[in-house]
């Protein structure tokens, strides 16, 4: 198994740490993970994303052109990215501030509306943790209870305590994640 | 059982140095490798082993600095990306003509003068040829992966110190800034002064009674003398081709074409192989982990096997040049590589080998 997964947004989305507990849950299962991030000038401000590749084999490329999934959550980030899902892969979103929704019909899409649902349980940093719930749903590439213990690997010692709601947040993502039927 | 974190090639580098017990760091932060002395920092050598970490007034400073230290038998270091080693330039000539064993880290971004803060691999001749001036040499390894920039730190100290001789890791902006998996080795005990002193009786410890002063220097004003002291480095690099060249081969058994790429580029084209083989083109890659020594007689051997060779770096074409020499201009050699911070995919190397060979 290899997952090549592109997961772009604003700074301050929690896009970067988003993958690395992904990737910290697949080295607590045994498995390959590279993070590779966009440093540049975009990340003092305005978009940031993030390659992660989860693989049961030695991972070639960290640089890649093609994604099974692109998890997308700006307007932005869905310019640039929702054409470089491989057909039949898999793209998700957060139409919170989303103007033109993808329009690809050889793909998986599906929408999770974290941003709504994180005000609602009034813990807005959790945001990114709803996204990640809704991508396990989909793509269940690494176990629930190995999610909790990249996230204690994840977190420093002082945030402990947050990983009761971050576990809410990823549980409530899996529920509120829904296809999206295009029409032909 | 393992230990096993998730860290930046950038952070790998500076757990590594506290494991093997190094002695001293001296720094000055640049993008793409500040992470290197912000996670020495953080992690507060000093109370772990009593390592030094210093940010210095600037990269000469940095590089004086592990030139007194080294002097002294100490296992010391330093890290900059491009802009930073140009700097370094003076003191790492100066380290070689003293034969001093140290390590330099260079996480490359895009040059010349300030260029970019993006990944680069355009540094191959300041590493592999000199960079600062006279007839020296470094021996230069060429990670590819987090883990090989943790491992490679022991590594580096090994061959520094077995051959008396400064050891660049020539690292650039994606690996230092990626995380992977890596597994975290023994914690070593830094040496006693005692035990500095028996591994390096050349050094600067203190003269005791029975014997005679140590001087660490690089002139000599004696023309015959300084040949002979060049002489003397020579044999030394011959020594270093002999014994340590390193690579890795992929897929070459039954290649009719070979990539060869070193860092980065090695891993793209890994992937590029993987995606050649499936149009049917039988290609292999050549990794060479360390570029000086270069494995020029691997690269002769596979001359004679394959109708041509496509070195790939994110350069204009700098290790080719090595790579042509190895293989005496016998069968074609051509270049591929984005410029600039940019980082060629894999589709475009494949790309690229169609172009020039099919």
């Amino acid at each position: 198994m290899t997952e090549e997964i592109i997961i772009a947004g604003f700074g301050g989305q929690g896009v970067l740490s988003m993958g690395k507990i992904m990737c910290y849950s697949g080295i607590v299962q045994g498995q390959e993970v590279t993070w590779m991030p966009s440093y540049g000038p975009e990340m003092r401000g305005g978009t940031a994303n993030v390659t992660v590749i989860i693989s049961d084999d030695r991972i070639s490329s960290p640089i890649i052109n093609e994604f099974d999934t692109a998890i997308i959550l700006n307007q932005q980030s869905m310019d640039k990215f929702e054409s470089t899902v491989k057909s039949g892969g898999t793209l998700i979103y957060d139409p919170n501030g989303i103007t033109r929704h993808p329009e690809r019909k050889d793909i998986n899409i599906y929408r999770v509306e974290a941003a709504a649902e994180a005000a609602k349980m009034e813990t807005t940093k959790t945001f990114n943790m709803i996204v990640l719930g809704g991508f396990l749903k989909i793509k269940p590439i690494v176990k629930m209870e190995n999610v909790i213990a990249g996230l204690k690997k994840s977190l420093p010692e002082r945030y402990h305590h947050m990983i009761p709601v971050n576990e809410k947040a990823v549980k409530r993502g899996t529920e509120i994640v829904e296809e999206v039927q295009m029409l032909n | 059982m393992k230990d096993l974190r998730l860290m930046k090639g950038n952070e790998a580098v500076s757990e590594a140095a506290i494991r093997a017990g190094v002695d001293g760091y001296f720094g000055y932060p640049i993008t793409p490798q500040s992470e290197v002395l912000e996670y020495l920092m953080l992690e507060r050598p000093e109370k772990r082993t009593g390592m030094v970490v210093l940010q210095a007034e600037s990269e000469i400073a940095a590089i004086n600095m592990v030139y007194a230290g080294a002097g002294a038998g100490k296992m010391v270091f330093t890290s900059s990306s491009s802009p930073g080693i140009s700097l370094k330039q003076e003191g790492i000539t100066y380290i070689a003509g003293a034969e001093l064993p140290c390590m330099i880290l260079n996480v490359v971004r895009g040059g010349p003068g300030l260029g970019t803060i993006q990944p680069a691999q355009s540094d191959y001749f300041q590493a592999v040829k000199g960079g600062g001036h006279g007839d020296y040499k470094l021996i230069v390894l060429a990670p590819a992966s987090v883990q090989e920039m943790y491992d490679f730190v022991q590594l580096s100290f090994d061959l520094a110190f077995k051959y008396r001789t400064p050891v660049m890791i020539l690292s650039d902006g994606a690996i230092g800034q990626m995380m992977e998996k890596v597994e975290i080795g023994e914690q070593k005990v830094r040496l006693t002064d005692a035990q500095v002193k028996e591994r390096c009786p050349w050094a600067t410890t203190g003269k005791d009674a029975n014997r005679e002063r140590n001087i660490i220097t690089s002139l000599d004003l004696d023309s015959n003398k300084q040949e002979i002291f060049n002489h003397k480095l020579q044999a030394k690099y011959k020594e270093i081709d002999k014994n340590e060249v390193r690579f890795e081969e992929i897929q070459t058994e039954d290649a009719e074409y070979i990539f060869v790429a070193y860092g980065t580029s090695a891993r793209i084209c890994q992937k590029s192989v993987e995606l050649a083989r499936e149009k049917g083109i039988k290609v292999g890659l050549l990794r060479p982990i360390t570029l000086f020594p270069f494995p020029h007689k691997r690269l002769l051997e596979l001359s004679k096997q394959v109708k041509g060779m496509l070195t790939v770096e994110m350069s204009a074409g700098q290790m080719i040049e090595d790579v042509k020499l190895a293989v005496e201009c016998s069968i074609p050699v051509e270049h591929f590589g984005r410029l600039g911070g940019i980082i060629h995919s894999p589709e475009e190397v494949v790309e690229a080998l169609e172009q020039k060979f099919l």
